[in-house]
């Protein structure tokens, strides 16, 4: 039989799609159903932020970094004050670093959720997303009456939060926390252990831990490939070594190590662990202020400084160079989606198109973080 | 080991291609030659006992006199990092590519292009990442001047403010 | 239906010389308007509503509940929208193709209802074929939804269509076979007969007449699933991958043709299952009134239909969607050789018993019933635990 003329399809997983987490293309080059590669096309959500902090000085920016990831803006409001901290040598009162932990870890549980559900809706199953919002918007009441605000939230300011918490609110966690726990139990048998998603997840888009390390992925993404690394037991920030919590790690239980199943196991043990640490927290916390005394026109001294936080995302760095003027020099934040973007491409090949949504969105990519 | 041990381990290794130190620093840096930053980093991804894995970080900064390009290093087996810095002139700025060392310089090097207009030699895809592709100029620098317009779409708006005394009914 | 007709036309009602072929002929052409336009496509419609109500309470909301009461004019709302939208034909499309993919779509949903035993005298035709001619029409769905994909000149729709026509032609397989052991108990093909060869009571069902026709019960069930793009098989609709797959293009009435021809197809598998395997319409004899009877009997029949199409609603709210390559895996390498086990161990049955044995029945039964008890008692479980005791009022 002489050979049939065959030709290599391009698809354009366009900006518009109802599974592409955010703004996101995909130049897909398929043959039929497999996929010989998928060029990722980025920048349809850039802002400039990084150029607008130049403007803005060092106050004004804690807003805009809320944009940089929505979905996990507390760590990206604490990296921003962090950075600032760190350079001017400002300390944080006691009981505003435990506000910011308690902030940080109920948005990593809000965050872990969506990432969950999200990823159960594009694989196909349309329940688990509902039920994971539901959990969410508890959270997010919660944060509300702390903060204002359901998603950007700027709660923290350089050199503490803005608010205390008000009362009440922490026998609200705690039961938030009760209800919590047995949910996670339910989620997870309702998911885990189904055949179908098994199917799908298991085996597909394999990072071995040397690939990770070298495409700088961190996070439940570096973790799931069998990495014990987590920057709040190993760069010890704020008052995270007053706490005792596990840090998961993926098993290859279900396939290999550091496929797909790995990353959202992973994902569903943090949020046992965030609430872990939220108990302790919400037991310990002192009394005090919340918030240092930093002048309005707030003016680091001259230099540079990298600080790295753990965010719903993973590992994000905040770069700031200052002039010693009231206006930051340079601000760069390098994000734990940026770099999971950079691996697409060279795993997309020989997956199939149902594939790569579940590659997307195991690995949690949030499209502003790419872009800021 | 410290920064600063590592740092001193790296001036020892090349001692005319680094330049300057700073250990007075929060993250305390060297700069090297941009000739040989290849080599550099590559002895210390490869060095057992320095053994940076990871290129965590890589920032085009633009100095009013130069454009630098920092590396902010680390190593997940050793548990701990070191920053390294090359110097640019401002026009045409170029410096060859760690995309063979680290994977993870690809993105980052192609967003310094995009924004900042460092040239990296050698780098397999360079091209924009995150303006669109017939954009000109590189925005993060800080003489970009935004153009009056792109693609027949003005950039200028007149101010939105509605002046109360010359309101017209 | 025609011996209704004939009883008509022998009692005199239609006058001394009607002529019985042309009283016939218009009988069966009212009562195909009353079925299809009065029965089928309001129930596509209402399949819609329903669906939207069960989904809700599964993912813990409420569905449609503001048009009519309970939101029950939800999909006559929907219907009119979708016929005021723009009628949008893409430019570079294949333009009749385009607009004849929907109704042959259409016409595989409609001509099944030609052979749907409601009851043991309202049926259409009773064709001595008539679980073959069922398959055979639904399976005209491949090349309506070929077409579409072909003609939208769109690749995203030419990966939906294509999926869609392997997914369909390669289910077709073990669904046919899967119909073989109850021919081979009944001997007969037509709809009528299988229904009758059955008892009212569970144990008489096929379903439970021997293993082998409970295995090949499933089997039909998930075939005839993934036949109608039904999740976990609806990848040619993955909305998460192609946004609507081969229907991406279409707007309007026309891509409402396409779902219409989905909904409605849930009551065509439920009716085969039903027919086949639960019984059909089989009531116990407790009066002789003929009109009660059939009434009797169609609700019989609507009611084991109903639940089926339920159950197809709970499942797709449930599980995930496989990929194409599990799909097919599933279908050839398990569905197949399964179904021919079935059809044999069905034969070497009907040779040692060509009676049936009831013993069996009762013996499934008694299994069936006792899984049944142990899935309500884990549903009760859950239902109790999972009573959420926190609400929180914010003070914002």
């Amino acid at each position: 039989m002489s050979t049939l003329h065959t030709e290599e399809m391009t698809l354009n997983m366009g900006p518009q799609h109802p599974s592409t987490h955010g703004v996101l293309r995909f130049v897909v080059r398929a043959d039929g159903e497999v996929m010989r590669e998928a060029i990722p096309d980025v920048g349809y959500l850039h802002r400039s932020i990084e150029k607008i902090a130049e403007k803005v000085g060092y106050h004004g920016f804690m807003p805009y970094t809320d944009r940089v990831d929505y979905v996990c803006a507390m760590f990206t409001n604490q990296g921003w004050g962090m950075a600032c901290e760190k350079l001017a040598g400002i300390e944080v009162p006691h009981r505003g670093e435990y506000c910011r932990v308690i902030a940080a870890e109920f948005n990593r549980i809000a965050s872990h959720l969506l990432s969950v559900g999200a990823m159960a809706m594009d694989i196909g199953a349309v329940t688990p997303f509902t039920h994971a919002i539901r959990e969410r918007e508890m959270i997010n009441d919660l944060i509300e009456e702390l903060c204002g605000a359901r998603l950007t939230f700027n709660y923290m300011r350089i050199g503490g939060v803005a608010w205390d918490l008000p009362p009440g609110w922490r026998e609200k966690a705690l039961a938030y926390l009760d209800h919590f726990d047995p949910i996670l139990e339910e989620y997870n048998a309702l998911i885990s252990w189904n055949k179908i998603y098994i199917e799908r997840l298991a085996n597909v888009g394999v990072i071995t831990p040397a690939e990770a390390v070298n495409y700088n992925l961190v996070g439940p993404n570096l973790r799931a490939c069998g990495i014990k690394w987590d920057i709040r037991k190993d760069i010890p920030y704020s008052v995270y070594p007053e706490f005792e919590f596990d840090v998961p790690i993926g098993d290859g239980h279900w396939g290999k190590l550091g496929d797909s199943m790995d990353r959202y196991v992973v994902r569903i043990r943090e949020m046992a662990e965030s609430s872990k640490i939220l108990r302790q927290a919400l037991q310990k916390i002192p009394g005090g202020p919340v918030l240092a005394k930093v002048a309005r026109n707030f003016k680091p001294p001259a230099g540079e400084c990298q600080i790295r936080l753990e965010s719903g995302r993973g590992d994000m760095g905040w770069y700031l160079v200052s002039d010693g003027s009231g206006y930051p020099w340079r601000v760069h934040v390098r994000t734990g989606s940026f770099a999971a973007m950079g691996i697409i491409q060279k795993l997309s090949a020989g997956l199939m198109i149902a594939d790569l949504v579940t590659l997307i969105a195991s690995l949690d990519v949030i499209a502003p973080e790419i872009d800021r | 080991m410290e920064s600063l041990q590592i740092l001193e381990r790296v001036k020892n290794k090349f001692a005319d291609r680094v330049l300057e130190t700073s250990e007075k620093a929060p993250d305390p840096f060297v700069v090297v030659d941009p000739k040989s930053i290849v080599e550099i980093g590559k002895f210390m991804n490869e060095d057992p006992d320095l053994a940076m894995d990871c290129l965590s970080n890589e920032t085009g900064v633009d100095y009013k006199d130069r454009i630098e390009v920092v590396y902010h290093l680390f190593s997940y087996s050793k548990r701990h990092g070191a920053v390294l810095k090359v110097k640019l002139p401002r026009d045409n700025p170029s410096v060859a590519t760690l995309e063979g060392v680290w994977k993870s310089a690809n993105w980052m090097e192609r967003e310094i292009f995009d924004l900042i207009g460092v040239n990296f030699e050698g780098h397999s895809d360079m091209r924009r990442i995150l303006m669109p592709e017939d954009w000109i100029g590189h925005p993060q620098r800080k003489d970009f001047v935004e153009p009056a317009e792109y693609h027949g779409i003005s950039t200028v708006r007149e101010s939105p403010i509605i002046r109360l005394d010359t309101k017209k009914k | 239906m025609e011996t209704l007709v004939q009883h008509l036309i022998a009692s005199g009602a239609f006058g001394k010389n009607a002529s019985p072929h042309l009283i016939a002929a218009i009988v069966v052409f009212i009562m195909s308007a009353v079925v299809f336009l009065g029965v089928a496509f309001p129930f596509a419609g209402i399949v819609s509503w329903a669906e939207r109500r069960v989904w809700a309470r599964i993912q813990s909301r409420v569905g449609p509940n503001r048009v009519g009461p309970q939101g029950f004019l939800q999909w006559l709302a929907d219907g009119v929208k979708h016929v005021c939208k723009e009628d949008i034909i893409p430019d570079e499309s294949d333009a009749p193709l385009f607009k004849m993919a929907p109704y042959l779509v259409m016409l595989a949903f409609t001509l099944p209802w030609a052979v749907m035993p409601f009851s043991s005298s309202l049926i259409l035709a009773d064709l001595n074929v008539g679980i073959l001619y069922m398959t055979s029409v639904t399976a005209l769905t491949v090349v309506g939804v070929l077409m579409a994909g072909w003609a939208s000149n769109d690749k995203w729709s030419l990966i939906g269509g294509i999926r869609s026509a392997a997914q369909i032609v390669s289910y077709e397989i073990p669904a046919g076979l899967s119909i073989f052991p109850v021919v081979l108990m009944t001997g007969t093909l037509s709809m009528q007969g299988i229904i009758r060869a059955q008892g009212w009571a569970p144990q008489h069902w096929f379903l439970f007449a021997n293993p082998f026709t409970f295995v090949a019960a499933n089997i039909l069930y998930i075939s005839a699933l993934a036949e109608g793009n039904r999740t976990p098989f609806d990848l040619p609709e993955a909305e998460s991958e192609l946004v609507a797959g081969f229907a991406t293009e279409y707007s309007g009435m026309r891509y409402l043709f396409f779902f219409m021809a989905e909904w409605g197809n849930l009551f065509i598998i439920g009716a085969i299952i039903a027919t086949l395997f639960l019984g059909g319409w089989q009531f116990p004899h407790v009066t002789k009134n003929v009109i009660a009877m059939n009434i009797l009997e169609a609700l019989t029949f609507n009611v084991k239909v109903l639940f089926l199409v339920f159950v197809s609603m709970w499942i797709r709210a449930t599980l995930p969607r496989v990929r194409i390559d599990q799909l097919m895996t599933l279908c050839w390498k398990y569905f197949v050789p399964i179904s021919f086990v079935n059809m044999i161990g069905t034969a070497v049955w009907v040779a040692i018993w060509p009676d049936g044995n009831s013993l069996m029945g009762y013996i499934m039964l008694a299994g069936a019933i006792a899984l049944g008890a142990v899935f309500t008692q884990r549903v009760i479980y859950y239902l109790r635990r999972s009573r959420m005791e926190v609400y929180f009022n914010p003070t914002i």
